[in-house]
């Protein structure tokens, strides 16, 4: 193994290699600090990288496999994380002015998991501030561009994290999906991003932006590396009221590469308008190569899916509205440095400065459909059609096991085509909000290339049923091989190699 | 017990006073409602803190269940209805004590709700109408002064379960805003549910006050008189208020709908803020708490586990034992004291001079040493015997009272301090017969006066009779002696 560049390595690969003292968790370590020197001032994935401590940290777990302990199934697996997600000892900014200089004093459970799985946290990556975006531009900090095309958006919110992983500066990394959040940038990146159902990984220490929405999710090269990252991250977790009790499925033992009989249904509103064509054709190629394995295909529709983006916004909004108030400059982040005449003008001027223009276009938005007069014609109406949207899936769900549908209308598009224009930019969450507001797994891999840029597949799947959507996915790519391309940036960067 | 209020009562004025309290409760919980901090009162600021309580960011909130029992606890003794599920809502506005921009609280499913607490006499009681009460959690608190031009807060207090407790403007007299008070309080001390400590902020009270020409039955412009901190505020600031709103409608003024201020120091409410411009909360339900049912059968199992309630005990001591209103009440509202006076009916005593005693010699010496019940040093057992020997006459009240001294300081048996002291009361009739003829002999003077009609000489001979006996002989034996012989040799 030690002919392919260790940053070309994936999680499973890298964790059994280190298990069996085969590869030292420091020299992986080191070959992505290296990787990330070389690319990430053209990418601009990360926010913070922990190169010292990574170190330290792949230091320890080598010493415990020459003690002849088992570090864990992420043994020496470097992992970058969200930097919405909190790291303790680390700075957390969730890229917003407002939380720059943040360092949680806890980790999130998260961390905590993957720490005892013994993974690496190699660093924190961008996103949207506060997770809200579809592109990464909405960053107080910096853009990241798409290693693909670095004139062009990762998506968002968590390119930062499908970046660094489809850039090779690290095998995996976690997200957060709000609405899109993993599965967008996994598509656009060409990389493999699972939002679990919600409740199946804990969110405590994942920066709110709309609670009954957000998931935390892993991001990989295949469905097999994912497998193995959901396997450490789910399970209930009493420190989030919200986590399920359901028990966890062996989620690499379900990847038999096996799909027959398997129903898998194409939603007919999923390709239709405002979808590429070509993206939709890729789609349904795809979901032709399960076929010829064995799987059944259907059509089949779900009516409300008009409604899912208005009906996402709203919820969202409102949600993080509330959310998003502790940010007062009183006990933690930025406080304006001017004189302030009273509470409530420490508190607008704080927040007028920490916020950005997003993230106070939505606060409003959602104070609004919160307001008293509104709350009825507006959040109490959106959560009826949740309703009806969750139960369009259900029915659904009840014919077909799972559902294959484009994850983004097009691909990644260019850096600054859409920033001015929200109603354009929120148009490439039209096909991922639905799985946010019925609670349902989904997750994106990549399925072919448009004009050399990535085109994502979604598998969406019944609530805890993660096991099936990965079982297809990785039969996919036993047949096929567009999650081993590679983009140039790549090949060009190979000093990272290291071994 | 009861403070006087102002001079004259309801019945002179001419307008009647309308008042509706919403009152809050911490309850006394080991932890916070949504971590697991202690609630430890007086401890150093903000040394009772984690992430959770202090809202940092992607921290979650997990309901302490006991918090949510003890609200059904006290739901239930308030006799309100249960919502089957709990619901959490959240409730946004900005204040530096409020850690998340939000407060986690009850909206539209309280959940207790259409409950009652009679107020008044036990024999005719006026009942209160319960509107709600919610659960929710308490903010931090705005330390003043403590550092020049600076505010500074202490977030120990930040999430501490609070019961809010919502009257119907069913209140007519600021005297019975008092009585109200005093027994809903009872009911947490009796549920256990909190300490209920006006002083330390345990208990807040916020008064709704309207007035109304006494007849009217339509609702005047409410005041609402916000964070009064102990019961004689709550009857000045009402006394006060009714009597300025009046005044301001004499005059042909009109009332605003607004919050005020109580002004401890002057006496005066002071408006803070119109009503109209008051916040928009926005509430609604906290996404990040699930919906927690609560099962009939649980709810119960709760009801089953509730104490004799006070205002139960109240009823049972004024019409079932014949206590006056006045010590029903100084009883139950002492819930030791009044455990110790059941003791005391459990081991046999009679209950108007078992609450006699309780009420005079026990509360005298626990007055006297600053001490509650706990450190009362003579068992119930003991005291019964000793209202035992009394009531069969075998020594007299007086004897009793030093029998009960004694007792007290050495701890030691009554039936032994009789027999050491001699304090056997003499109620062999013979004995005593031999001793009245020796007193008649020896004082001819004072029998002639009382058959002259003089009924007082009877008083003196007595005295003799006591004197002869070194008190220990039965009074009411010797009066019927000596009564008997004056007439019978006349
Ligand atoms: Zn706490």
């Amino acid at each position: 193994m030690t002919d392919r560049p260790l940053t070309e390595l994936g999680v499973v690969e890298t964790a059994e290699a280190v298990r069996r003292g085969r590869l030292r968790a420091e020299e992986v370590t080191r070959a992505h600090l290296d990787r990330i020197a070389a690319v990430d001032g053209r990418i601009r994935a990360f926010l913070h990288v922990t190169g010292e401590a990574a170190l330290a940290r792949a230091r320890e777990i080598d010493e415990a496999v020459r003690r002849g302990a088992d570090p864990g199934p992420l043994a020496g697996v470097p992992v970058a994380v969200k930097d919405n997600i909190c790291t303790r000892g680390v700075p957390t900014t969730a890229a917003s002015r407002m939380l720059q200089g943040f360092v949680p004093p806890y980790d999130a459970t998260v961390i905590e998991r993957l720490n005892a799985a013994g993974a690496i946290i190699i660093g924190k990556t961008n996103l949207d501030e506060f997770a809200m975006g579809s592109s990464t531009e909405h960053s107080a900090f910096q853009v990241t561009a798409n290693p693909w095309d670095e004139s062009r958006v990762p998506g968002g919110s968590s390119g930062g994290s499908a970046a660094a992983v489809a850039a090779g500066e690290a095998p995996a990394a976690l997200g957060t999906d709000t609405g899109g959040s993993i599965r967008l940038p996994a598509a656009f990146c060409g990389v493999t991003g699972l939002k679990p159902t919600y409740g199946r990984v804990s969110r405590y220490g994942a920066i709110a932006f709309a609670s009954s929405l957000d998931q935390i999710g892993p991001f990989a090269r295949d469905a097999r590396d994912t497998a193995r990252l959901l396997a450490v991250l789910a399970g209930y977790d009493q420190r989030d009221s919200t986590s399920a009790q359901e028990p966890t499925a062996d989620y690499e033992g379900a990847l038999t590469g096996d799909v027959r009989g398997l129903k898998i249904g194409l939603p007919a509103e999923y390709f239709g308008e405002g979808v590429d064509s070509r993206v939709a054709q890729a789609v349904r190629e795809a979901v032709a190569v399960l076929k010829d394995a064995g799987a059944q295909v259907v059509e089949v529709s779900l009516p409300y899916t008009s409604y899912t983006l208005p009906v996402y916004h709203l919820v969202a909004t409102a949600e993080a509205s509330s959310n998003l108030a502790r940010y007062d400059g009183v006990r933690y982040g930025h406080r304006t440095s001017r004189r302030v005449t009273s509470h409530g003008d420490l508190i607008a001027r704080s927040r007028g400065e920490g916020f950005g223009p997003e993230v106070k276009l939505r606060i409003i938005l959602g104070t609004f459909a919160l307001s008293a007069g509104y709350y009825d014609q507006y959040y109490g109406k959106a959560q009826q059609v949740r309703r009806l949207i969750k139960d369009d899936f259900e029915r659904v769900l009840a014919q077909v096991d799972l559902l294959a549908t484009p994850t983004a209308p097009t691909v990644a598009f260019p850096i600054g085509e859409r920033a001015d224009d929200p109603m354009a930019m929120y148009m490439a969450d039209i096909c991922t909000t639905g799985a946010n507001l019925a609670g349902l797994p989904a997750l994106s891999i990549p399925c072919g290339f448009l004009d050399g840029l990535p085109v994502g597949l979604q598998l969406i799947g019944r609530p805890f049923d993660e096991a099936t959507l990965l079982r297809a996915a990785d039969a996919y790519q036993r047949l096929t091989d567009h999650h081993l391309r590679r983009p140039a940036l790549a090949a060009a960067g190979a000093a990272g190699g290291g071994a | 017990m009861s403070t006087p209020v102002t001079a004259g009562t309801a019945v002179e004025r001419p307008y009647e006073i309308v008042v509706g309290l919403e009152v809050h409760v911490e309850l006394t919980t080991e932890s916070k409602i949504f971590c697991s901090c202690p609630t430890r009162f007086g401890a150093e600021p903000n040394s009772q803190v984690c992430p959770v309580c202090l809202g940092l960011p992607g921290t979650l909130p997990v309901l302490n269940r006991r918090a949510l029992e003890q609200a059904v606890r006290a739901a239930l003794a308030l006799n309100c209805r249960i919502q089957p599920v709990a619901k959490f809502d959240r409730k946004n506005y900005h204040y530096p004590d409020l850690v998340k921009g939000y407060q986690i609280s009850q909206y539209d499913l309280p959940v207790g709700y259409e409950g009652w607490l009679e107020v008044g006499d036990p024999a005719n009681p006026r009942r209160i109408r319960i509107r709600r009460v919610h659960l929710e959690e308490d903010t931090g608190k705005s330390l003043h002064d403590q550092a020049p031009g600076a505010s500074v807060v202490d977030y120990n207090r930040s999430g501490i379960p609070l019961l809010e407790i919502v009257s119907e403007p069913d209140i007519r007299s600021a005297e019975e805003a008092r009585d109200y008070l005093m027994h809903l309080r009872q009911v947490m001390l009796y549920t256990g549910v909190s300490d209920a400590r006006m002083e330390e902020g345990s208990l807040r009270v916020d008064c709704n006050v309207s007035v109304r020409p006494r007849g009217s039955d339509v609702f005047g412009t409410i005041t609402e008189i916000k964070n009064l901190n102990s019961f004689r505020s709550v009857v000045r600031a009402i006394e006060y208020e009714a009597q300025r709103q009046w005044e301001v409608l004499s005059a042909g003024g009109t009332l605003r709908r607004e919050t005020r201020h109580w002004d401890e120091r002057r006496e005066v409410t002071v408006a803070l803020r119109r009503k109209e411009e008051a916040h928009d909360y926005r509430y609604f339900p906290d996404p990040d708490l699930l919906p927690v049912p609560l099962p009939a059968d649980w709810v119960e199992e709760i009801r089953a586990s509730l104490p004799e309630l006070p205002g139960a005990r109240r009823r049972r001591y004024v019409l079932d034992l014949d206590l006056s209103v006045r010590d029903a009440d100084t009883l139950v509202g002492d819930p030791g004291l009044a455990g110790y006076f059941e003791d005391l009916l459990a081991a046999g005593a009679e209950a108007r001079a078992a609450a006699s005693w309780v009420l005079t010699q026990v509360l005298a010496w626990l007055n006297a040493q600053g001490a509650g019940i706990d450190a009362f040093p003579v068992p119930p057992a003991r005291l019964a015997r000793l209202l035992r020997l009394v009531d069969e006459g075998t020594i007299s009240m007086t004897a009793a009272k030093d029998v009960f001294e004694e007792m007290v300081r050495t701890g030691a048996e009554p039936d032994a301090v009789v027999e050491a002291r001699g304090l056997r009361q003499i109620s062999d009739q013979a004995a005593l017969l031999e001793i009245v003829d020796r007193v008649l002999a020896a004082n001819p003077q004072p029998v002639a006066d009382y058959r002259a009609g003089r009924q007082q000489a009877l008083g003196f001979l007595v005295g003799q009779v006591m004197k002869e006996t070194r008190g220990r002989a039965n009074p009411q034996l010797v009066n019927d002696l000596l009564r008997q012989r004056l007439s019978s040799d006349g």
